[in-house]
């Protein structure tokens, strides 16, 4: 949408003293207790690692361009994809929308102006940075390899890495997002705005609701199912081991407890990001607000209950395979309910091409088609085809970056007039976007052929006839290493010399677009009283 | 509730100190005991008594709002969601009679 003179006018009106430069020490930034300033430390802090999971991606891509092993050995390999892994998910993938967005966004949504407990927020972030650097030093120190998921008995037993600063910096990864969660379930039982109801809440809220009952049910199962590790690798007690009476899979049954519900903490932040896109773009109210509002809830629970189909092939029971396999067809429906909901919003909507609504468009298409296969492995006797092949790793890839990364993304470029008070040209966002959605499909679509074909996952040496789907998803990963690379380029430039963003440059609905860009520290100058439903969109404005 | 400022006091607080550690001591002593199948039974009851007794009071869930009550009791209705699966799992591996199931038994 265009900007016009007298959006630019009344933001050079609005009030010069902003969250950005109310101080301008670093003592301003480090102890800071606004959560926007925080969630700009998050943004910071996440990038860094987004950067060195992309790395070790890259290395990854680098190996499997040729059949033989011949950049790196078999144990340097394994520590390169698992550090990948554990740096992707841990410090990237989950805090990445509701320790930044969710936490520059929730409290203004909701009219307050800052979280519940803004101190604790800020620990959060600390409790990151710790975190980060234990997992860096792990890194650096000579790596870990047992894979993201610390199998056991390898990870307790046999693996001569780094295994215990590994999972302590997972653990205190853990901890920062538990307070991030129960920061953000009372700020939005008890913080909200007059007029503020829950179903005025805007979907971005109720998302982020059901991702932080999932923090604070699930994060404490796999805080002590690591330190059990820990305990077990340290001082031989014997939790996972049969000799002393434990259980190998008793480990995998706690660690996905936990871990099938995190890629919800990661995927249901990005569907809120959607809706509220998808509602600005299309100029429209969010069609069956309600399903999806209670969608975002329905997945948080019925996520718990789906573990199980992680472990088809371990010698879980086949019954209880079963019950797993049946829930997991059931959490589809709260899925798709908010794909044919978002649908039907763009149905009739005054659809506008601007680079968000490139990112709706890619999101929907991976997350259909990451959704649909999660469908193929939930089928019992198909997983034991398919179950640790370049498959199940192109699948999760569809969810995490073909949904979640899109939505955080995309939200970036949704809400970053609002966070950093300057337009990007969007022009850039629409071709970085688009090479995103080429790269990403030139990337994983293969390796759906290669799982299906047989090739197994975490190995680095593999038949001659796997090589060119090989050459053509490394291709493709630099096509989408660009795809992020560019944004990064310009929205770094923006802040330095883009033009001044107006308050609400989408026309777009909320309580965010009320404020000004950048907010104040507090948010508004005035507690906002709320009077209307969330999307109260009409028609397109002339400009 | 009510009481909803009111915290434990400082009596209370000893109270509970003084029951914590007597419930330790019993599971050592129990420990040393032998109960049969009772064994794990009495351990975890115990257990669970003190986890009890450090939520409700050192942990003010008894003197909190209903919200916290739901949200505390979500967190044990989530924790035996996953003692109830992971058991189904356990209990019913047997029951095919796979070629390996003699080594679950």
């Amino acid at each position: 949408m265009a900007i016009t003179e007298q959006d630019v006018q009344a933001s050079e009106d609005a009030p010069s003293v902003n969250y950005l430069n109310n101080g301008y020490g670093l003592k301003s930034w480090l102890l800071t207790r606004d959560h926007k300033r925080i969630a700009v430390l998050y943004i910071i802090s996440i990038s860094i690692f987004f950067a060195l999971g992309g790395l070790f991606a890259s290395l990854v891509r680098f190996e499997l361009m040729t059949p033989e092993g011949d950049l790196m050995s078999s144990d340097t390999y394994n520590k390169v994809f698992s550090m990948h892994g554990i740096i992707m998910v841990f410090f990237f993938l989950v805090p990445s929308i509701p320790a930044t967005i969710g936490n520059f966004l929730v409290p203004i949504m909701v009219g307050a102006k800052d979280l519940a407990f803004p101190r604790v927020n800020l620990l959060s972030w600390y409790v990151y940075v710790v975190a980060g650097i234990l997992g860096t030093i792990a890194v650096v120190g000579g790596g870990v390899d047992t894979g993201w998921t610390f199998y056991t008995p390898y990870s307790s037993t046999y693996s001569n890495s780094n295994v215990i600063l590994a999972a302590m910096a997972a653990f205190m990864a853990g901890f920062s997002s538990i307070l991030t969660g129960l920061n953000f379930v009372v700020t939005i039982h008890t913080m909200r705005a007059p007029g503020m109801t829950w179903f005025r809440l805007p979907l971005f809220v109720w998302s982020h609701y059901a991702t932080s009952l999932i923090m604070l049910l699930g994060t404490p199962v796999i805080a002590i199912t690591l330190v059990l590790l820990m305990l077990e690798r340290g001082f031989g007690f014997g939790f996972f081991d049969p000799n002393l009476g434990g259980d190998p899979v008793l480990f995998q049954h706690l660690f996905w407890f936990y871990s099938h519900p995190a890629v919800y903490i990661m995927i249901l932040p990005s569907m809120g990001v959607m809706s509220e896109m998808v509602a600005a773009v299309a100029r429209k109210r969010v069609f069956g607000y309600e399903f999806v509002a209670f969608s975002s809830v329905a997945i948080a629970i019925l996520g718990f209950l789906v573990w199980g189909h992680h472990m088809f092939v371990s010698s879980q029971s086949t019954y209880a395979g079963m019950v797993f396999s049946i829930i997991t067809f059931l959490v589809a429906v709260p899925s798709a309910i908010k794909v044919f909901n978002w649908t039907a919003t763009l149905y009739k909507g005054s659809i506008i091409y601007d680079t968000q609504m490139f990112y709706v468009y890619g999101y929907l298409g991976l997350f259909l088609v990451g959704g649909l296969t999660g469908l193929f492995l939930s089928s019992m006797g198909l997983d034991i085809h398919l179950h640790d092949t370049y498959f199940v790793v192109a699948h999760f890839h569809y969810i995490m970056v073909g949904g979640q990364v899109m939505g955080y993304m995309g939200g970036m470029h949704f809400w970053w007039p609002k966070i950093t008070g300057k337009m990007y040209p969007d022009i850039w966002g629409r071709v970085s976007a688009l090479l995103v959605f080429l790269g990403f499909n030139l990337t994983f679509f293969p390796q759906f052929i290669l799982g299906y074909m047989g090739m197994p996952r975490r190995y680095h040496v593999y038949p001659d006839e796997f090589q060119v789907l090989n050459v053509a998803s490394s291709l493709g990963a630099s096509i989408l290493a660009l795809g992020y690379v560019i944004p990064g380029a310009y929205l770094t430039w923006s802040i330095f010399k883009g033009p001044k963003a107006p308050d609400n440059p989408w026309g777009a609905k909320g309580l965010e677009w009320e404020t000004t860009s950048p907010p104040p520290t507090f948010n508004f100058e005035e507690t906002p009283l709320v009077t209307e439903e969330a999307y109260q969109y009409g028609p397109i404005e002339e400009h | 509730m009510a009481d909803d400022h009111h915290g434990p006091t400082v009596r209370i607080y000893l109270a509970v100190f003084a029951s914590l550690m007597f419930l330790t001591a019993l599971t050592v002593w129990v420990a040393f005991q032998d109960l049969g199948m009772f064994n794990d039974v009495v351990a975890l009851g115990i257990a669970c008594t003190k986890a009890t007794i450090v939520i409700l009071f050192f942990m003010h869930v008894k003197y909190a709002s209903r919200l916290t009550w739901l949200l505390a009791g979500a967190g044990i209705l989530f924790l035996l969601i996953l003692f109830a699966f992971a058991m189904a799992d356990y209990v019913s591996r047997g029951w095919l009679g796979m070629p390996a199931s003699h080594y679950l038994q």
